[in-house]
């Protein structure tokens, strides 16, 4: 199973608590759903061919009507034998349940995310309004420690899934719901939209970066600067062109672009994926995606943007060095 | 006053006495008659073909989205096509095959098995199928317009708002099943009468059909909660059109309310498309089992308590919206209850199978298979019961294979037995045996081929309703095997098809009772003449046909002689559990009211759609003038003196 | 029940006499659906009052100018539609259609109170979740009513034609069901609408 376990979505292995609370009430649900079906299909199997002679009978009525034992306490038994795997189930729920429902009372980090057509926009939160920040699509918490997860609605319904750490929990317009994660291992989870949302429901995944605690404090104050100054001509063409085309809807802190509809680019460059875990972020893809989102991602509220080579490797460069 | 209270005639047939049925009942000639028929056979076989005909389609959406998603990054589709194909997908099998196939089987055959004429409410039975038509229509013309539904059969809010969604789609849909809801009411209501009112003499609430119990707890159900989902999208049709805030959050709008609303209805909803199935399984499988049916009063109370229990799970398809775990707990433990009275039909099916003497003809492979697959829609059921598992699997692919394997498995695995049954007593042909059995394993080997694998596509992770995916995810030779077994499970239902089509024209003849089976229905020639019964039968027992073979001593069910009731159009009307007779019914000739009333309801229909308040009042008009005329009191009917 | 009793029934009514027949069923058929229409209707207004912010009840204290004295005349109709089908079974056709002009008369009078009530109200269907569930409600309501208005309209009418006797009434019978099914359903919603806010629902935000 640990193979199975081992594809990005698959929730058979569990790598969070949250998960891990769950995974072996769903073990033992699965179990007792296979014997359960293989119980019947032996039943079946055998009670179908029990008379193979009157099976075969070419004419049904040489198969004489019986009346036939009562026969009863076939449903007794199996209705009550049935009842001792669903009373198990029940009680084991409720114990799940109420170790996996409620948010932790010490999160050692918060989160706001909100889902929109089709990113996700995510919000650190801090005491400290200084330290508060917003990126997109990457999310990065430190191992070990409870996250809260605050899941808000930006457009329509979609619902927050890290299969390898937390359940589904949707994100619903006009209210707050609650997630919480806490990974037990460094890695990178990924995660996925599972509530049906429209166009591009299919490509709107995310990661979860777990690392260590100082690596983990390392990326957050590299997250909190604004975005360096450009170096080079071509870096300060692009930036120019970011700030008068992609500012109409993207957000790069320490620029004129301070758009939030679209996802906040300030630190583009330090992500793995783009578009919403739908193409590794590298400069191929990149020109790619800003040249033709429309390819990678047909009705994808990003519109093409119709750029000269010149423009599209200037914006490039500038966004490279956005780390 | 005399006239007014009558001993009927009691006496046997005879050639004169059917000559004179037969021209009281059967359908008048041409237009008049194709257009106002109310023979219940004649309808419940337009339902049959109509709903067949939909399942066809449904089935080759199915098919181009097995296409689409047989690989990774495939594009057969794009993803506004693939989207709408899902939607059109759910709702044409959720909404215009599920249900009607079922209607059609009751309306053909609960006379029939009730040992009646008619159905309680001719005329409206009737209407339910001109409306079932119509909408069908409306919501199709929406579909090949460029406008198919596109938000799932389920429709979330706010993504069916007309802010995220400008075009005319939800429209179609939201009004075409308001529309379609109306059918399904008076559906019910015909149904709850009929069962209540016009059983035959002696045929007490405990020596019914199961078939009856199946289809009248649904249909209880059904007149509680279409409204439901008829109000939901009423709703969502005024917040898209007129401007009212019920579902969107400024305003003091609710998404929820829509899920709670569709989900009252909706999980009522598919108890209701598969009790009147296992009501069928429950009446075949002793005739090839050669006995009884094992637990036949645990069946029958198995059957209203998963109806009842099915009213308060609903919230089980919103354990991800966010709610208190209070409330959840609460519908996770009933959803783990439902299975036990579940598990009185599967056990007594069993121990039928068991300690029978099974033969094995294509209706039994149906009724006997469909037990497996029942049980394993049944434990993945068991499985989405519990909140937090549900928590992983609801949304991924694992939910598909489980709403597969319960619906095929338990409507369409018995509806095509019930074919295989049914069809010499509708047609007077057998279907052929050596094509049913190929047609059988074709499909089950693909079925099975198709869904089962999909587990553990949905353990994998697999989301619900993405148009593609990646390869990185481990879903492709997954996804490929399970379109190889859709395809399979195509060409059996293409064998199906190609069987029904040959055994029409060319099929062995039958008799009244080629499967020695032992309800009324058999008790009659093949096909019956338009009136049934030409004599009332009294029953004393389940099985009336079997009498004298299973061991019950007493009194036997007369069939050959009772009641003539030919004065007129005229059937028996009974008491509610003893059924004792109690009043004779005066059942109404062909009517050209319903189809007009269909017909006004489609105008006003449109006039909404198009938001034309001149095209709308036309409706509103024409629906008056057929609902006038058709509740005119009636002297024939003996409505009023005069 | 003796076996003859059930094979070989003697002296039953032929078609629907008094309270013996299907039409009735029918008649509570509907009523069910509708009822359960409704249901859902309030359950969504009591929905929308517990899940709303603060202010989401647009009149904290409904005026109940026009629903107090609506209450009243739906109550007088349907005293009136009774006293008609009493009439009937006693064979008094004036009484009778009296009866039911009477009950009609009063539903036309309701739907004037209804609209009345509806044009002095502060808000509007698009203003806001309360006012449109109370529109939507009170419409299907006003709705109903006025099929009832119809229905009795068509009933004195068949009344005068002098087709019903004490025997064949069936129609009278179910037209008053409907009626006085409309009457409970006004009740319904004016405890919900009218009367739960000064009971502190939609109030504690």
């Amino acid at each position: 199973m640990s193979r199975l376990g081992d594809y990005p979505l698959s929730y058979l292995a569990a790598d969070g608590t949250r998960a891990d609370h769950i995974l072996p009430l769903m073990y033992y649900l699965l179990s007792v759903a296979i014997i359960v079906c293989v119980i019947i299909a032996a039943l079946l199997w055998v009670g179908v061919r029990r008379h193979r002679d009157t099976g075969l009978a070419p004419d049904i009525r040489e198969v004489a009507v019986i009346r036939g034992v009562p026969a009863v306490s076939w449903i007794g038994w199996g209705v009550g034998i049935s009842s001792v795997p669903i009373l198990v189930g029940l009680v084991w729920t409720m114990v799940a349940l109420g170790s996996t429902y409620g948010p932790p009372r010490d999160p050692a980090l918060t989160l706001d995310v909100t889902g929109h057509q089709w990113w996700w926009e995510v919000r650190y939160d801090s005491p400290d309004p200084s330290q508060q920040f917003l990126t997109a699509n990457e999310i990065h918490i430190p191992v070990g420690e409870p996250v809260l997860v605050r899941l808000h609605g930006g457009d329509v319904i979609h619902s927050f899934w890290v299969p390898k750490l937390t359940g589904k929990t949707d994100t619903i317009p006009g209210q707050v719901n609650i997630a919480w994660m806490q990974a037990d291992h460094p890695g990178r989870y990924r995660g996925q939209c599972t509530e049906y949302c429209g166009f591009q429901h299919a490509h709107m995944a995310f990661e979860v970066v777990a690392e260590p605690r100082a690596d983990f404090d390392r990326w957050r104050a590299a997250q909190l600067a604004p975005a360096p100054a450009p170096t080079t001509p071509a870096e300060q063409r692009g930036r120019a062109l970011i700030e008068y085309r992609c500012g109409l809807c993207h957000q790069v802190r320490g620029t004129l672009a301070a758009a939030i509809t679209a996802p906040d680019l300030t630190h583009l460059a330090s992500r793995r994926m783009l578009a919403a875990g739908t193409l590794l972020n590298n400069p191929g893809n990149l020109s790619g995606w800003i040249e033709n989102p429309q390819q990678v991602k047909p009705e994808a509220l990003m519109p093409n943007q119709f750029l000269s080579a010149a423009e599209l490797s200037d914006a490039r460069a500038y966004l490279e060095t956005l780390k | 006053m005399t006239a007014d209270v009558a001993s009927p005639k009691i006496g046997i047939s005879g050639a004169e006495h059917e000559a004179k049925l037969h021209e009281l009942w059967e359908t008048e000639p041409g237009l008049k008659g194709l257009l106002g028929t109310v023979d219940h056979k004649e309808i419940g076989i337009r339902y049959l073909v109509t709903a067949f005909t939909f399942l066809i389609v449904g089935g080759i959406e199915a098919l181009i989205m097995r296409l689409q998603l047989a690989g990774p990054n495939l594009s057969v589709l794009t993803p506004r096509e693939y989207n709408e194909m899902f939607s059109t997908h759910g709702m044409t099998m959720m909404f215009l095959y599920s249900l009607p196939v079922l209607s059609g089987f009751s309306n053909y055959l609960w006379p029939l098995l009730l040992g009646s004429r008619d159905m309680a409410f001719p005329r409206l039975n009737a209407l339910s199928y001109w409306i079932y038509l119509a909408s069908g229509i409306f919501l199709y013309a929406g579909v090949l317009t460029g406008n198919a539904p596109n938000d799932g059969w389920f429709n979330y809010v706010p993504y069916a708002e007309r802010l995220y969604n400008p075009g005319m789609n939800e429209d179609f849909y939201a009004l075409g099943l308001v529309f379609l809801g109306i059918s399904t009411t008076v559906g019910a209501a015909n149904f709850i009468v009929t069962a209540f009112r016009t059983r035959a003499p002696g045929m007490s609430i405990n020596r019914m059909p199961l078939m009856i119990w199946g289809t009248l707890t649904a249909n209880v159900a059904n007149l509680l909660v279409i409204p439901a989902v008829s109000l939901a999208f009423f709703l969502l049709w005024l917040d898209r059109n007129l401007g009212t805030h019920f579902y969107m959050p400024p305003d003091g709008g609710q998404p929820l309310l829509w899920q709670h609303l569709f989900w009252i209805f909706g999980h009522p909803w598919v108890y209701a498309i598969v009790l009147p199935a296992m009501g069928i399984v429950s009446d075949g499988l002793p005739v090839f089992c050669r006995r009884p049916l094992v637990g036949y009063a645990l069946v029958a109370f198995g059957t209203v308590s998963t109806m009842v229990l099915g009213f308060g799970v609903w919230v089980h398809h919103m354990f991800a919206t966010g709610l208190p775990g209070l409330s959840m707990s609460f519908f996770s433990g009933a959803s783990l209850l439902i299975i036990l009275p579940s598990a009185i039909s599967v056990f007594a099916w069993i121990a039928t199978i068991w300690h029978g003497r099974p033969v094995w003809r294509t209706p039994f492979l149906f009724f006997s298979s469909m037990i497996f697959l029942f049980v394993v829609g049944g434990v993945s059921g068991f499985m989405t019961a519990s909140v937090p598992v549900d928590w992983q699997l609801t949304d991924t692919y694992f939910v598909v294979a489980h709403i597969h394997y319960v619906l095929l498995g338990i409507n369409v695995f018995p509806v095509i037995g019930g074919i295989y049954f049914w069809f010499p007593k509708m047609t007077g042909r057998m279907l052929d045996e050596r094509l049913g059995k190929l047609n059988f394993w074709t499909m089950f080997v693909g079925f099975n081929l198709a869904f089962l694998p999909m587990h553990l596509t949905g353990l994998l992770g697999m989301p619900r309703r993405i148009y593609t995916y990646g390869p990185y995810a481990g879903w492709g030779t997954l996804n490929l095997i399970t379109s190889i077994g859709a395809f399979l499970l195509a060409f059996g239902f293409l064998l199906f098809i190609i069987n029904v089509v040959k055994s029409l024209r060319h099929g062995e003849l039958a008799g009244p009772n080629p499967w020695d089976a032992n309800t009324l229905e058999w008790a009659t020639p093949s096909p019956p003449p338009p009136y049934n019964f030409a004599v009332i039968p009294t029953v004393t027992s389940r099985y009336p046909l079997w009498e004298g073979r299973i061991g019950e001593s007493g009194i036997v069910s007369t069939l050959d002689r009772g009641m003539l009731l030919a004065e007129g159009k005229q059937t028996i009307g009974t008491t509610g559990v003893d059924s004792v007779p109690d009043i004779v019914l005066k059942m109404s000739q062909d009517s050209l009211a319903p189809v007009s009333l269909a017909a006004g309801l489609s105008v006003l229909f449109v006039g909404l759609l198009l938001k034309s308040l001149a095209v709308f009042t036309i409706g509103g008009l024409i629906v008056l003038a057929a609902l006038i005329a058709w509740m005119w009191p009636s002297f024939e009917l003996r409505e009023r003196a005069v | 029940m003796s076996e003859h009793a059930i094979s070989q029934p003697r002296d039953l009514p032929i078609g629907p006499t008094g309270r013996v027949g299907v039409g009735i069923w029918g008649m509570w058929t509907l009523i069910a659906t509708e009822a359960a229409l409704f249901s859902y209707l309030l359950f969504s207004y009591f929905y929308l009052g517990a899940q709303g912010l603060s202010g989401w009840l647009l009149e904290p204290h409904p005026s109940l100018k026009y629903a107090l004295p609506s209450t009243l005349v739906s109550l007088v109709s349907a005293a009136s539609m009774a006293l008609g089908v009493r009439a009937v079974r006693r064979e008094q056709r004036s009484a009778a259609v009296l009866g039911f002009l009477i009950a009609c008369v009063l539903g036309l009078v309701f739907a004037w109170l209804q609209l009345a009530d509806w044009r002095a109200k502060p808000f509007h269907l698009g203003t806001s979740s309360y006012s449109s569930v109370y529109f939507v409600t009170s419409g299907f309501d006003l709705a109903h009513e006025l099929a009832g208005v119809l229905m009795l309209a068509l009933l004195a009418l068949w009344t005068a034609l002098g087709y019903f006797t004490a025997r064949r009434s069936t129609v009278v019978t179910v037209t008053a069901l409907y009626w006085y099914f409309v009457t409970v359903i006004w009740l319904a919603v004016f405890a919900t609408f009218y009367v739960s806010p000064y009971l502190g629902f939609g109030q504690w935000h």
